[in-house]
């Protein structure tokens, strides 16, 4: 099977982010990044279906140079190779933009399956691979939990709300949407490192894929939220806070 | 174009949770605009909206709606805008919702605005607020170029009990659709564990995050649950790492608890653990992030390392014996 799998890099879980001054993005000089979260599980699961069934697996990202680190990451945990659209930063892309100009990345791959994450950390919009799929002309589920062969196709396990469960039947090509957790994380082995340096990384750049159509959202600005309870926070030592705590839980809340 | 048509979801003839905070936002932006407003349903459940203050509800079926799909969905919505042209489309955030609105917006070149958490009107024009960043951030976007505009909202961004009664007109609405349009094909329902724990009986919640670092400082959570009297319960991650069941999961995907206290060790407070605590009577925060978004929803808050507070606490609680 031809596997793609798209893969976003984004600010690691533990960054502090500060608002930039155009008030439209954040500073990212001095952040660390690190892959999105699902995006590591689609391309888990992109890498254990090409070892079930052969044939190859393809990351793709859109992002400024520096997201080579993170395609690199995926090829030594196993990718054949890359496709990286560079792009000026994260702030800007329209999901529907974003997914044209990956289509148009992908027109001579013809992939088998598309894989991508659920949810970006960053923007958030949890959107582009339903996007990506209409633009292809491709069926699609989303919050994909497993994935197996079936006939020509594939039976895949969807989430649903309150613990449930659905599998569904998808002809191929199709697209996934990949939720976290669905199993484990491997980890890139020394020889698997060694081996991403030789690896085609195909260069694309977005302007030169993007046709250009009219936005039809618009990002105004951006924020730290305002808090919308009033809390009585305690921030000095740890006995001290405890014992503030507990003492409103019994007399204030009377929780206890 | 006009109007707000609102699209709910229904289950088995019951409306789904999220639906009427939805229709609750299309009533207030509506009537914040001037545009009257309408709900469409698929499958059921018509009856349950005709009791709202709209000008129409469309009540949409088919044989091969009975099953969800995104195909058959993205196919009977687009004809229904195609024939009433509103202005605004609004959907819940629903995990349906997730799987065929961005579908439905491409197919007609727009962008749904989704997740959204909040909103003001400026001027004539509707600013809607996401969050970025799981929370840490807000964003404030606006509609471009022509309508139809789609935007989702999630749940506890409007007030259901907002809505305004009246009298709604029923109409039906037989999309046309073929059996070859449909390219997926739902299977069975499940669930996957008993739930031996009802968390939504429990009247204290202490809930672990990945602020735990490992499964092996478990114990030091339990022992506060324990001291508490109370259930354990944890954030997604953790039940993905299996370091708890699945079952002790609290969120949009876990459990829906409201107790009378709810403790959050380590959890940041992203929107999809928010909608399952928040109606909890008193939320106690602990994180070493003095701007983790679960501040912005707690009643009392210790900032600092769960790894010192926590024994701190199970310590003042054995003091009361
Ligand atoms: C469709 C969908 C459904 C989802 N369903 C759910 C769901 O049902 N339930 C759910 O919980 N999530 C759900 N999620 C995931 C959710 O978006 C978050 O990723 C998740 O809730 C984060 O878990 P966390 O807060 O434990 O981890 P993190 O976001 O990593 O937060 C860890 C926190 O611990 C703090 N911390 C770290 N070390 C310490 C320390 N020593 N002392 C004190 N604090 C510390 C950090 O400051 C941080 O705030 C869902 C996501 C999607 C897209
Ligand atoms: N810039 C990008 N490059 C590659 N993949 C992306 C990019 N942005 C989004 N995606 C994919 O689309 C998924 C959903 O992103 P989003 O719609 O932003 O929540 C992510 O999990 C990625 O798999």
């Amino acid at each position: 099977m031809k596997i793609v799998v798209a893969i976003k890099q984004v600010p690691s879980r533990d960054s502090q982010l500060k608002i930039s001054s155009s008030g439209k993005w954040i500073e990212d000089a001095d952040l660390t990044y690190e892959i999105n979260e699902p995006d590591a599980y689609a391309l888990e699961s992109g890498l254990q279906l090409r070892e079930k069934t052969g044939g190859e697996v393809i990351v793709i990202c859109a992002g400024p140079a520096g997201a080579s680190q993170t395609i690199r990451e995926a090829l030594a945990k196993g990718a054949d190779r890359a496709i990286h659209i560079e792009t000026g930063d994260y702030s800007s892309s329209d999901p529907l933009a974003l997914a044209r100009i990956m289509a148009k990345a992908l027109e001579s791959e013809k992939p088998d399956l598309l894989l991508t994450g659920l949810q970006s950390d960053d923007l958030g919009y949890g959107q582009t691979g339903v996007i990506l799929a209409e633009v292809l002309g491709l069926p699609h589920v989303t919050l994909v939990m497993n994935i197996e062969t079936e006939g020509a196709g594939i039976r895949v396990k969807r989430e649903l709300e309150d613990g449930w469960f659905q599998n569904i039947d998808v002809p191929l090509p199709a697209l996934l949407t990949i939720q976290s957790g669905a199993t484990k994380l491997r980890y890139a082995t020394l020889m698997g490192i060694k081996k991403a340096k030789t690896k085609e990384v195909k260069q694309l750049r977005a302007a030169d894929l993007d046709a250009g159509a009219a936005a039809t959202i618009r990002l105004e600005k951006i924020y730290i939220p305002g808090k919308t309870k009033k809390s009585q926070i305690f921030d000095g030592p740890a006995k001290e806070s405890a014992a503030k705590l507990i003492e409103k839980l019994r007399f204030e809340a009377r929780v206890i | 174009m006009s109007g707000v048509l609102a699209v709910l979801e229904q289950r088995e003839g019951r409306l789904h949770k999220m639906a009427l905070e939805a229709l609750a936002a299309a009533q207030q932006i509506g009537a914040a605009l001037g545009e009257p407003v309408y709900a469409a349903i698929i499958g059921g459940a018509a009856e349950a909206l005709a009791g709202y203050k709209l000008a129409k509800v469309y009540a949409i079926s088919h044989d091969l709606l009975k099953e969800y799909t995104p195909d058959g969905y993205t196919l009977a919505l687009k004809q229904l805008i195609a024939a009433h042209q509103p202005k605004f489309v609004f959907f819940p955030h629903t995990y349906q919702v997730r799987d065929f609105a961005p579908k439905l917006a491409t197919a007609l070149g727009r962008v749904l605005i989704s997740d959204v958490v909040g909103h003001r009107i400026d001027g004539n024009a509707l600013v809607l607020v996401r969050q970025l960043f799981q929370g840490k951030i807000n964003a404030d976007v606006r509609f471009e170029g022509e309508p139809p505009y789609f935007a989702s909202i999630q749940a506890g961004a409007f007030r259901a009990d907002s809505l305004e009664a009246g009298s709604a007109e029923v109409e039906a609405v037989t999309p046309a659709i073929d059996a070859a349009q449909i390219r997926t094909k739902p299977l069975e329902l499940y669930r996957e564990s008993q739930r031996a724990v009802d968390l939504t009986v429990a009247e204290i919640i202490v809930s672990v995050g990945r602020g735990i670092r490992e499964a092996d400082n478990i114990p030091i959570v339990q022992a506060l649950a324990d001291a508490f009297h109370g259930e354990l319960a944890a954030s997604r991650p953790i039940c993905d790492n299996g370091w708890l069941p699945m079952e002790r999961q609290v969120g949009s995907s876990g459990q829906t608890v409201a107790p009378k206290m709810y403790l959050a060790v380590g959890i940041s407070g992203a929107i999809q653990h928010l909608v399952g605590m928040k109606g909890s009577k008193t939320i106690v925060a602990i994180n070493k992030d003095p701007e983790a978004p679960i501040f912005e929803v707690a009643d009392y808050g210790i900032v600092g390392d769960l790894f010192e507070v926590v024994p701190a606490l199970v310590d003042e609680l054995k003091k009361l014996g």
